[in-house]
């Protein structure tokens, strides 16, 4: 083989290697994650973990945290009321709708008590239990499995209030962060959702084909100073409350205060941030 | 060296021919999922990764498995296994870009891929797993073509190769060692929660990959009068019956702790696997054929080699079958069962059964016939050149 050329193409494929790994490599040594331990900018939400005791020890609250908390005893026996919640979000957030379960994309659903909370007994549960279905949606966990899993920040915890948000225009549809939540609570978009969307909402953003989605607290209603879309559909209830579980003057911390409440797969160490009254 | 792949016989042709007739369908199923959306797989909300991904898996695990041969040689000075170094080293290049093509196949985004290295996240195992699977590609690149290109002038390897020989042994180990992580550290995923996931896969790698290229070097002895010679296939076959009984090992051990503890989400993924799941009313077992195949076959490969080890019987064609049927075997048990198995029962305990579509299957056997096509290639440059030099 000619001799320049050969020399031409091995500059070329290093140079193009160099090229390709350099914005990793300059990102991550100019990362504050990797500085300090100092709470950095999103992504960087697990990454102060190890200061913190494990799985069960209680720590210092710090800053907003959002949580939500479903009174289920107010929704008992009133399956439409759930329903009303889950159309107003499938409303305002756009959620095409898919008649099979495969290509189905959903925010929050109602399941069965032993679907929702799996590592709970059912064994002689209560009448209330077996026949009602509870709400089920993602549980902004403190410790997001799906952000510590997701290879490019696409999800990513908020640091301001705790939510745990998606950026779908950085997602890659690797559907990792799938795999990484044990709440089910992540669907990905197999189809165009576009296509799929009964009644479109000009205020939130359609997805495109091809990323992840889920529940995002109504962040965008947050801004406005409204509330989560599924608790002002049935707030005359009262079954749904939200705030900030680290403010002890909330509303929901002083619920929570009061009621005992359970979470789901709380073993896990995920620090869940959705609480239920059943 | 290239211009080696350009010269061959009819056979040489017809079977690049043959090859290429599964890329081209393979490429416009992908034309169509690319154009239409991964609706075309047989993915879903419940069972989101599928074929690709159980593809990837396995192949990293072949990738790997080439450390079967450059260890013996290079660490070890195993002269016996000089011929064939070379094969493993170019059947991880394969193996490595057949990965990252199923890796493409499946994200929902691929013209986005860059974001992984745009937004690099240290925290998550892709990432590491990218940078791994990229390092042991380079690694192989170098050192297979410097030491083939060395050869072929009849000098020694430049010494600096051997740095990067030496990297390749570690990197080997964690190419799979990564992927492994990729399933094991997830919370709500029992199946693949467990510590011996890793060590799991390394052993079925180290099975199946050296497996592949004994019956490479048994077709190319028909085929392309390239003989490895018998006693490396021989020390290969007992690497291969080691690797293969740990690998059978570690299984019994995952059942011993499901089984015995009694933990329900310890056992489901099993009991999906090999005796189908009761789960209201209906039962899911429509892997269990295929992992009992997995399980026979795995067996009658072992009591093959070992029965032809203690009798002395030495056949190419037992050799070759024996192989094919550990190589089978393990793919069976981590190209489909392992992902499938540990997908079916989802964090809400419900079951889903995964089949894939022929969209996908058209997909997956369209860059399986690449990765054939590929080995071909390669092969047929290094054994053309030791055949150059040995002066045939």
């Amino acid at each position: 083989m000619d001799n320049q050329r050969r020399k031409f193409l091995k500059m070329a494929g290093a140079t193009a290697l160099a090229g390709i790994s350099a914005p990793a490599v300059v990102k991550l040594t100019a990362s504050p994650a990797l500085a300090s331990s100092a709470p950095a900018g999103h992504g960087a939400a697990t990454q102060d973990s190890h200061a913190q005791p494990a799985a069960h020890g209680e720590e210092a609250p710090k800053g907003v945290r959002l949580g939500l908390l479903i009174d289920m005893r107010k929704l008992y026996g009133k399956p439409e009321l759930m329903d009303k919640a889950i159309a107003a979000c499938n409303k305002v957030h756009n959620i095409p709708h898919y008649d099979d379960r495969k290509n189905e994309i959903k925010w929050i659903w109602k399941t069965p008590f032993e679907n929702a909370f799996v590592d709970q007994s059912v064994y002689h549960s209560s009448k209330e239990t077996k026949e009602n279905d509870f709400l089920v949606l993602c549980n902004h966990c403190d410790e997001p499995p799906c952000v510590r899993v997701c290879p490019t920040k696409a999800t990513f915890r908020d640091e301001k209030n705790g939510i745990v948000a998606m950026d779908y225009h950085r997602c890659i549809g690797c559907r990792f962060c799938m795999m990484g939540c044990p709440y089910g609570a992540r669907s990905f978009n197999w189809f165009d959702p576009r296509d799929n969307i009964k009644e479109y909402n000009p205020k939130f953003p359609t997805r495109m084909r091809g990323v992840v989605e889920k529940c995002n607290f109504c962040g965008e209603r947050l801004a406005e100073g409204l509330e989560p879309a599924c608790l002002e559909a049935i707030k005359e209830t009262g079954a749904i409350v939200f705030g900030d579980i680290n403010d002890p003057n909330s509303e929901i911390s002083q619920v929570l205060a009061k009621e005992h409440t359970i979470q789901r797969n709380s073993s896990l160490g995920t620090k869940p941030s959705v609480f239920y009254i059943v | 060296m290239i211009e080696k792949a350009l010269k061959g016989n009819s056979a040489y042709w017809m079977w690049l021919a043959f090859l290429s007739a599964f890329i081209a369908v393979g490429a416009i199923c992908y034309l169509r999922q690319f154009f239409i959306g991964m609706g075309l797989t047989g993915m879903g909300r419940d069972l989101s990764w599928g074929l690709y991904i159980s593809q990837f898996t396995f192949l990293v695990g072949v990738a790997a498995g080439g450390l079967m041969l450059v260890l013996p040689y290079y660490i070890h000075n195993y002269k016996v296994f000089g011929r064939i170094t070379i094969l493993g080293e170019f059947l991880a290049i394969a193996a490595l870009i057949m990965c990252l093509m199923f890796i493409m196949a499946d994200i929902g985004q691929p013209l986005r891929g860059l974001n992984m290295i745009l937004h690099p996240t240290p925290n998550s195992m892709l990432f590491w797993d990218m940078v791994v699977l990229l390092g042991y590609l380079s690694l192989n690149l170098i050192c297979g073509w410097v030491i083939l290109t060395a050869e072929k002038k009849q000098v020694k390897p430049p010494k600096w190769v051997y740095i990067f020989v030496y990297i390749s042994i570690p990197f080997a180990v964690s190419i799979h060692t990564v992927t492994a992580m990729l399933y094991c550290g997830l919370p709500g995923r029992h199946f693949w929660l467990s510590a011996i996931t890793a060590p799991r896969f390394l052993a079925s790698a180290f099975a199946a990959g050296p497996a592949l290229i004994v019956i490479f070097c048994l077709i190319m002895k028909r085929v392309a009068n390239f003989d490895a010679g018998k006693e490396a296939i021989n020390k290969l076959t007992t690497i291969i019956m080691y690797a293969a009984l740990i690998n059978a090992f570690f299984v019994c051990l995952e059942f011993f702790v499901g089984w015995y503890s009694n933990i329900p989400g310890h056992k489901h993924a099993l009991e999906y696997l090999f005796f189908g799941l009761e789960h209201g009313g209906h039962v899911y077992n429509n892997l269990v054929p295929f992992m009992w195949t997995s399980v026979f076959l795995c067996f009658g490969g072992l009591l093959l080699f070992g029965y032809m080890k203690i009798a002395k019987i030495d056949n190419d064609l037992l050799v070759g079958l024996g192989c094919l049927a550990i190589f089978i075997a393990l793919w069976l048990d981590k190209g489909l069962g392992f992902v499938f198995g540990g997908l079916a029962v989802n964090p809400l305990n419900e079951v889903t059964e995964y089949y894939p579509t022929a969209n996908e299957i058209g997909i997956t056997l369209g860059i399986w016939a690449f990765g054939f096509a590929l080995v071909t290639i390669l092969y047929k440059v290094a054994i053309k050149v030791e055949q150059e030099v040995e002066g045939h």
